[in-house]
């Protein structure tokens, strides 16, 4: 599965790449932004495997984006300027370039140069074992995963929740995410990674999980709702 | 110089909700964009009224307007030169659409 997101101010052109991926079974439209500044915001607390990306977008546009982020995830380019091809092509992540409008057959071809991570490389993610290991005073501490609940951002450290026990790490959001099964946890808020499982109740912008009342923030809502089985 | 929804239809299929959905986008965003390219040319912000037209251009596009797109185009170079002779014909295209989004 790929985690996508939309950056593009048009949202004919939002709507339409919606529409798209969701034709596509590998493709996980996880956010989607107006501009690019909120865009950089999410992808550096959020793992993102493709964007599709416009060029021409007011205060940052897409090739500030791209030169903004360490490490850019896979790009596919879409704008209704043919002239920016050979620039873009200078990029690694760049894999294709859609020209507006967009048709599927095309958009198709483009997403097909992208290889999906295969089931081995998910396990990666903490899908295969049930144990982490943090190092703490020195020691590396085994905690078996399915019994954190809350995961809480705390400045350069991160308190890892569970049934019996707080476990303070040196380590970042984005770090503890990438070891942990995605079936499992969800990250709702900046400073929050909550085991969906231990969900009590839901209530607008803010989720109960035991007795801690956290908050979910906007951009991350659709997905939390996405995971729930939802009667009505 | 006619504008159409083939591009619409075309990519919606059989989904007559993701048509709907895409006609009320269009209906909304195209007037504030038209609004906006104007309120810049007026106010000779030139740059700012390219940067509009360039937008302009892919709903252009949408309703299949070939000639206009080429226009667009044209005059979307213009400003970045501070000319526009290509102006009149801009505001015709963009004042089909207008009228044609009334229709439908």
């Amino acid at each position: 599965m790929l985690k996508c997101i939309i950056i593009d101010d048009e949202e004919l052109a939002r709507a339409i790449v919606e529409q798209f991926c969701s034709k596509l079974d590998h493709l996980e439209i996880v956010s989607k932004f107006s501009n690019a500044l909120d865009a950089l915001k999410y992808i550096n607390d959020n793992p993102v495997d493709l964007v599709f990306l416009d060029i021409h977008m007011p205060e940052l546009n897409g090739f500030d984006f791209i030169n903004s982020i360490k490490k850019p995830p896979h790009i596919i380019l879409t704008t209704s300027d043919q002239n920016f091809a050979l620039n873009a092509f200078e990029y690694k992540c760049i894999v294709d370039y859609l020209v507006k409008p967009v048709n599927l057959p095309r958009f198709i071809k483009a997403v097909a140069k992208i290889e999906v991570p295969n089931a081995q490389s998910e396990t990666k993610r903490g899908e295969e074992t049930n144990e982490l290991y943090v190092n703490i005073d020195r020691r590396l501490v085994k905690i078996h995963i399915p019994d954190i609940y809350l995961i809480e951002a705390k400045g350069d450290y991160i308190n890892i929740k569970t049934e019996t026990k707080n476990h303070i790490v040196h380590a970042t959001m984005k770090n503890i995410e990438s070891k942990l099964p995605t079936r499992l946890f969800l990250k709702v808020h900046r400073s929050f990674i909550i085991n969906t499982k231990k969900i009590v109740d839901i209530e607008d912008n803010s989720v109960l999980i035991k007795k801690e009342v956290i908050p979910v923030s906007r951009s991350n809502r659709p997905e939390l709702i996405n995971r729930l089985n939802l009667l009505n | 110089m006619t504008p159409n929804l083939n591009y619409i239809n075309k990519i919606s299929g059989e989904d007559i909700s993701f048509r709907n959905k895409l006609i009320d986008i269009v209906k909304r965003e195209f007037p504030l964009e038209k609004e906006e390219f104007l309120n810049n040319y007026n106010n000779r912000n030139y740059p700012l009224s390219s940067k509009n037209v360039h937008k302009l251009k892919s709903k252009i596009n949408v309703f299949g307007l070939d000639d206009g797109y080429a226009i667009a185009a044209k005059f979307e170079e213009e400003l970045k030169s501070n000319k526009h002779d290509s102006f009149s014909d801009f505001v015709i295209i963009l004042d089909t659409i207008e009228n044609y989004l009334k229709e439908i």
